[in-house]
């Protein structure tokens, strides 16, 4: 009995807690922020959540520090140092966030490296998000085919959508492989490099999304790294369903702080 | 019980490829390729022949008569610090340099602690004709300086990683970064038995000369291939590797690992991973790793830079897991010890990270008819300044 119960439940949560898919029907190009928890403040993260959504954002993946970002640069890097050292554990982001789906309605993904996930324990971390209405997770260490093994059952059963990236580099086939084993969204990863290294997108670029827009995947991609502007947004969402500002918006805060983020929503948004 | 690694990348628990996405090509091409492209015999031809004019390999099995004496039992010492650039790492680079070639790649990058891995790559590096960048933390470029110097004489650029702690782990980082950044014409040479699959055992392989030459030069002193012990110090665990890869399976021969106590296992400052690990995922690998509750890893300490790495290869991992090999950790004072010993004893000055190995004899009891067999790893000149601080020479 407790079983059934059980079971439906889940079901249920996973329909109302898809966030993701209904985000992603809409029809409007998305624009996704990253930041940082923890960072500048260690409690400024709620706030930030709630003036991001205010100001007209459609998605927010909430980056959990990592000591050893090897996919990111310095940028992103500085802020998670800055944010571990302000004191910022994966209890401590679950216990900000408790209460958030009592003021957010949007899409929440949580992103980050896999090793303290996996200290928190996989299950437990995926439980944890499902109680506070976290909808999404990127863990880009995690590789698609431990994913599918070990991971993905308890993923589906937390209604968690999983998100996998893909590069210029990654052949047809294995984009074809990511496409099957998705379920939302696919990150596209908009040129060879770490996080917030470069600016501007170049015929590379054009040329790689004409490529990926001519695939016709199942699932829509959002573009992210090197997308700091209104310019830059429009050329990746020209063909993709929207794009992921992360480094960017990271400076941003830096320099101007949580009160100003109204001015950089405006800004992309222009 | 098998303690090689498995088709998927494992040994046992440990190991596998936990890479994003960015750089699952190279990592992929590498892992298709690397034991076709070793098999090959105009490879196997390069390889030796480098390794046996250049590098000056048979590297010499020497019984140590001195040392015998003291501790009442065999010791053989295997002297990886006669090799070219005056450690084992050079055995991997030149490997990894030909592979490289093989892979059509024209960039060279590595990251390095003390500055022993980076000399071998940039050495290797400048015998091919290759471009090289070495990742050094900011802090081990300005203490170790002559080696710094000897990259910068060899043609290799030495870019500093200013992130985190400033040293090995961090240099990897930025290593790995680069690779990201420039996925086409690189080539990453990671310097020990660690990094996603197959690196851990592509670096093992190459090293596994050591154990290789071994077996044949004790059969010649002995009259067996098999001794009692072999024994080796342990970081990442590239020369421990080598040391033990051929012996794995033989059940007669005990296997023991030296860890870097640093100021002592419960200081707070040490680098003894097989005590103070736990389960986690480091620079592409699930091994024991040294860590803080919430996953975030720390920064491990010993004397030894070569020593001072917060993981263990995942064949380590496995071996200490599955009880094949017995860890030992020793302390910063007792490896300035054995290093002190082995220089009056022998003649011979080794690095500390070796000196770590020789100080288990102090404390491990062996039998009398016992052969054990030493993997002296490299030598002390690079250490001259820590000897002489520590000594007051």
């Amino acid at each position: 009995m407790t079983a059934i119960l059980g079971t439906t439940y889940s079901i249920l949560s996973t329909i109302i807690m898809n966030r993701i898919h209904q985000k992603l029907r809409e029809d409007k190009k998305l624009l996704s922020i990253y930041f940082t928890a923890g960072y500048p403040s260690l409690n400024d993260t709620v706030k930030i959540i709630q003036d991001l959504e205010n100001n007209g954002v459609d998605m927010i993946e909430i980056g959990l520090p990592f000591s050893d970002p090897l996919a990111d640069g310095p940028t992103i890097q500085a802020s998670s140092t800055q944010a571990l050292k302000n004191g910022m554990t994966t209890s401590l982001l679950f216990q900000q966030l408790k209460d958030i789906r009592k003021s957010v309605s949007i899409p929440l993904i949580l992103m980050g490296y896999f090793n303290p996930v996996l200290q928190y324990g996989v299950e437990e971390f995926c439980k944890k998000c499902q109680e506070i209405g976290i909808d999404g997770l990127i863990l880009p260490d995690l590789p698609l085919d431990v994913y599918q093994e070990d991971y993905e059952a308890i993923f589906k059963k937390y209604g968690l959508v999983n998100v996998f990236l893909i590069t210029p580099q990654t052949s047809d086939a294995r984009i074809r492989e990511i496409d099957e084993a998705s379920d939302g969204f696919i990150y596209m990863v908009s040129s060879a490099s770490v996080t917030g290294s470069q600016d501007g997108f170049g015929n590379s670029q054009e040329t790689y999304f004409g490529r990926i827009a001519e695939m016709n995947l199942k699932n829509p991609q959002v573009v992210g790294f090197g997308i700091s502007n209104s310019e830059t947004f429009q050329q990746a969402t020209k063909q993709a369903k929207g794009a992921i500002i992360g480094s960017a918006f990271i400076k941003f805060l830096t320099q101007n702080g949580v009160p100003k983020i109204v001015d950089f929503v405006k800004g992309i948004r222009k | 019980m098998n303690y090689n690694v498995d088709e998927k990348g494992y040994y046992g628990e440990f190991g596998g490829a936990f890479i994003p996405e960015m750089l699952y090509p190279n990592v992929e091409n590498l892992r298709r390729q690397y034991l076709k492209i070793m098999a090959e015999p105009s490879f196997k031809k390069e390889f030796d022949q480098l390794l046996k004019d250049y590098v000056g390999r048979p590297s010499p099995l020497y019984f140590a008569k001195r040392l015998s004496e003291k501790y009442n039992t065999k010791v053989y010492l295997k002297r990886e610090d006669l090799n070219h650039t005056g450690a084992h790492k050079v055995n991997n680079t030149i490997g990894q340099i030909l592979m490289a070639k093989r892979l059509g790649k024209t960039r060279i990058i590595a990251e390095t602690g003390a500055g022993q891995h980076g000399v071998a790559t940039a050495t290797v590096c400048a015998l091919m004709g290759m471009e090289c960048i070495v990742y050094m933390g900011e802090i081990d470029i300005a203490r170790q300086a002559p080696n710094v110097a000897r990259m910068k004489m060899l043609g290799a650029e030495v870019r500093p990683a200013l992130s985190g702690s400033k040293t090995l782990k961090d240099a990897t980082n930025e290593a790995i970064r680069d690779w990201i950044n420039n996925p086409v014409d690189t080539h990453y040479i990671i310097g020990s038995a660690i990094g996603p699959h197959p690196y851990p055992d592509m670096v093992t392989r190459f090293q596994s000369i050591i154990s290789e030459e071994i077996k044949w030069q004790l059969k010649e002193k002995e009259g067996r291939e098999n001794p009692d012990y072999v024994v080796a110090c342990i970081g990442g665990g590239s020369n421990a590797a080598g040391t033990f890869y051929h012996f794995l399976h033989e059940k007669e021969v005990g296997i023991i690992a030296v860890e870097a106590a640093g100021l002592g296992v419960d200081s707070g400052e040490s680098a003894a991973t097989s005590v103070l690990g736990k389960m986690g995922i480091i620079h592409g690998c699930k091994t024991l790793l040294m860590q803080t509750p919430d996953g975030q890893i720390t920064e491990p300490y010993s004397i030894s830079a070569g020593l001072d790495y917060p993981g263990v290869g995942p064949m380590h991992a496995h071996l200490y897991k599955t009880g094949r090999a017995e860890f030992i950790a020793i302390t910063d004072d007792e490896a300035m010890q054995a290093g002190m010993e082995l220089s009056k004893l022998e003649g011979i000055i080794p690095a500390i990270e070796s000196s770590h190995a020789f100080a288990i004899l102090e404390t491990r009891k062996f039998r009398p008819e016992d052969v054990v067999v030493f993997n002296l790893s490299g030598r002390g000149d690079k250490d001259l300044d820590t000897y002489i601080k520590y000594f007051k020479l």
